[in-house]
């Protein structure tokens, strides 16, 4: 295979509390720490290891973000993508402007495979992967467990409710990766140093044409209710009977 | 002026602090509590640091290494001095810059393997009636022919029990001075298990378990000339090349194990409730920690902008002894507010603060005292003015 396209979003670090706007417009970004989308680094680490067994040649990530997401696509080259584009989008973005922007660069790229994370772990939306694929008129495998490439098709594992389901599908095609596909490798220090130096293109998002649906606008943001405080059983009688009162068993 | 990180500085900071959570935390009550390092477990965790290219990461890029920048490798030293000492140190090896002023031959033999993690340096200055006065040290490597005999006894070397070889200070002349005789220094590198060489167990120590002290005795020690780093009698230009950043590096691990000590503390302040509140609602508490939080940022900048300096090539001997003073001495000042705020429970091995505590005592004593840092300090402001 000649080329995999992954994608890397840019959120809120999965380690920051987060707190709403005290206008309830958005959540808090003023110095907040900001990372690679782990589903994203998952994907990213698929394709690291689809190379590194001599299955592609190149890896390009792409972003779709403000100028501040050339941190992640260099986080990205560090780890061993080839070059980044990022697409500079300011503001919020419905799943299907991520896809039909995505869509651009595919037609532009022509990658034999996008791997993309199963969601962000901000909006949780997980629709760019299936959007993509009606777009691109390609097969989608979402939540990939385990990846294998045979020849022009590619064979995938995902973690069912009834347990484990493998899919054949031609490629190119577009999959997403799922939590346990495997373990993102440490960033190593001599590379990061060298990422400075790989190329980084930036394309405007007006320049790509692409048509804004605008099907959907945030109006309000609220923090989840507090956790009512529990209460302490002496054992699993006691437990019961708890749940009993409440009606809960 | 710009105090922002780059992108890459920001990377190195999540590279590292990654490596340091998952990989050794989770060892370090195993290695504080026996005060041994497995050998195993140093051998996996060394080789994990090498793939990641953490371990030499100090040296520059020509040489194997990571060629982090001053700032970038203050950055670095900060997360790693947030693990225990003897898992950081020993796992993550950096090996001494002066080991840069080996030439020809000596760069196969000690520079290039000590970056690939094959070979171990330690360095030894110190002896049982020369700590501050360096100079005043007895042992003595004399030039006889093409071979040096060293005769003496060197104590406190960190992790000499871990090394191959030594980077030894010795005297090998004396001069006349105005202020009367000087002695002459000469840098040598000596390996372990050269013939009159022998390295024994040093003193038990509140602060660093499971990190070694040791004593080195020479006796008619003989080792070929073209052991000598740098020139004859010049070992303390050597010295000062190279070393005079490792204050740097002592000032940084400082500023990691304080932030983590001031999370600590943050973190009880919250969740420990007395009288009804949190015990951060009350203001004994909190001016603690705004207190602590004001000298961890003062510190930091100052050995940042040291650093900084460093990398501009203008940093002076006085702007390092103010980084390293002012880190250590707030090390000593977050860490016992820390404990203070856990109370008991801070006294107590089931978290890390009474190991941080007693490791803080160490970092005002070595790599020159709190008062040898005053006195370069104070020499800086007086000479110029003929004092
Ligand atoms: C655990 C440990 C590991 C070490 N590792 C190494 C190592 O790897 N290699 C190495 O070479 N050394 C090492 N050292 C030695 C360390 O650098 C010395 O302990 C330090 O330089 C102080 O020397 P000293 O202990 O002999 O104290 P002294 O020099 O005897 O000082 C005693 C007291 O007198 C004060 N004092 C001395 N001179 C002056 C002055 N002019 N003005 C004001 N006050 C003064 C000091 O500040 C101190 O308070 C280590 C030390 C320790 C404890």
């Amino acid at each position: 295979m000649r080329k995999i396209l992954v994608g890397i979003k840019r959120v809120v670090d999965y380690n920051v509390r987060i707190r709403v706007k005290p206008d309830n417009s958005g959540v808090v970004l003023d110095g907040v720490k900001m990372s690679v989308n782990p589903f994203d680094e998952i994907a990213l680490e698929e394709a690291l290891r689809i190379r590194e067994r001599g299955e592609a040649e190149e890896i390009v990530a792409v972003s779709i973000g403000p100028d501040d997401a050339q941190q992640q696509l260099r986080t990205a080259l560090a780890m061993g993508a080839d070059r980044a584009i990022l697409v500079k989008h300011d503001g919020m973005l419905e799943p299907l402007t991520v896809a039909k922007t995505l869509m651009a660069i595919v037609s532009r790229e022509q990658p034999e495979l996008v791997i993309l994370g199963k969601q962000a772990i901000d909006d949780d939306n997980s629709q760019a992967t299936q959007m993509l694929s009606a777009l691109w008129d390609r097969p989608q495998v979402t939540c990939a467990s385990k990846v294998e490439i045979k020849g022009n098709t590619l064979s995938v594992v995902r973690e069912v409710d009834a347990g484990l389901e493998t899919l054949e599908v031609d490629l190119p095609a577009v999959i997403s990766a799922d939590l346990r596909l495997n373990e993102p490798r440490y960033v190593k220090l001599p590379d990061i140093m060298k990422a400075k130096k790989k190329p980084l293109d930036v394309v405007e998002f007006a320049s790509l044409n692409v048509a804004t649906p605008g099907q959907l606008t945030a109006t309000h943001y609220e923090p989840p209710k507090a956790r009512a405080k529990g209460v302490m059983v002496k054992d699993v009688a006691e437990l019961i009977s708890a749940l009993k009162n409440k009606g809960l068993v | 002026m710009n105090f922002g990180l780059t992108d890459e500085q920001s990377m190195i900071v999540k590279a590292t602090k990654d490596f340091v959570e998952n990989e050794l935390y989770p060892y370090e009550k195993e290695v504080e509590e026996t005060a041994f390092l497995r050998p195993e477990l140093h051998r996996e965790l060394k080789q994990k640091a090498i793939d990641a290219g953490l371990y030499a990461a100090n040296m520059p890029v020509e040489v194997g290494g990571a060629g982090l920048d001053p700032v970038a490798w203050i950055l670095y030293e900060k997360e790693l001095g947030k693990a225990h000492y003897a898992l950081h140190y020993n796992c993550v090896g950096r090996p001494s810059n002066i080991l840069l002023a080996c030439e020809g031959e000596q760069r196969e033999k000690y520079l290039f393997p000590s970056i690939r993690g094959e070979r171990v340096d330690c360095l030894a200055l110190t002896e049982p009636s020369a700590g501050s006065d360096v100079r005043g040290m007895k042992t003595t490597a004399i030039l006889q022919g093409d071979e040096f005999v060293i005769n003496g006894t060197k104590h406190f070397i960190s992790h000499a029990d871990h090394a191959d070889f030594v980077i030894l200070f010795a005297a090998s002349g004396e001069e006349e001075s105005p202020r009367g005789k000087k002695k002459l220094i000469t840098a040598l590198l000596v390996d372990m298990g050269t013939p009159g060489f022998e390295v024994r167990p040093g003193y038990k120590n509140v602060s660093h378990r499971g990190y070694n002290n040791c004593i080195l005795e020479f006796n008619d020690c003989r080792v070929p000339k073209s052991q000598m780093l740098g020139e004859l009698h010049k070992g303390f230009e050597v010295a000062n090349t190279w070393l005079s950043a490792t204050r740097l590096q002592v000032a940084a691990t400082c500023l990691g194990r304080a932030e983590r000590a001031l999370d600590l503390a943050k973190q009880w302040s919250v969740d420990r409730v007395q009288f009804g509140q949190q015990i951060g609602k009350f203001q004994g508490v909190s001016f603690k920690l705004a207190d602590m939080a004001l000298e961890l940022r003062a510190a930091e900048l100052l050995t940042l902008e040291a650093a900084w300096k460093l990398g501009q090539g203008t940093a002076t001997d006085s702007d390092m002894a103010m980084a390293k003073l002012k880190a250590t001495e707030m090390l000593a000042m977050v860490a016992d507010e820390a404990l203070q705020i856990h109370g008991g429970m801070g006294l107590m091995s089931d978290l890390p603060l009474e190991r941080i505590w007693r490791d803080a005592r160490i970092e005002r004593i070595w790599d020159g005292t709190s008062e040898v840092q005053r006195h370069i300090i104070s020499r800086s402001l007086l000479r110029p003015l003929g004092g």
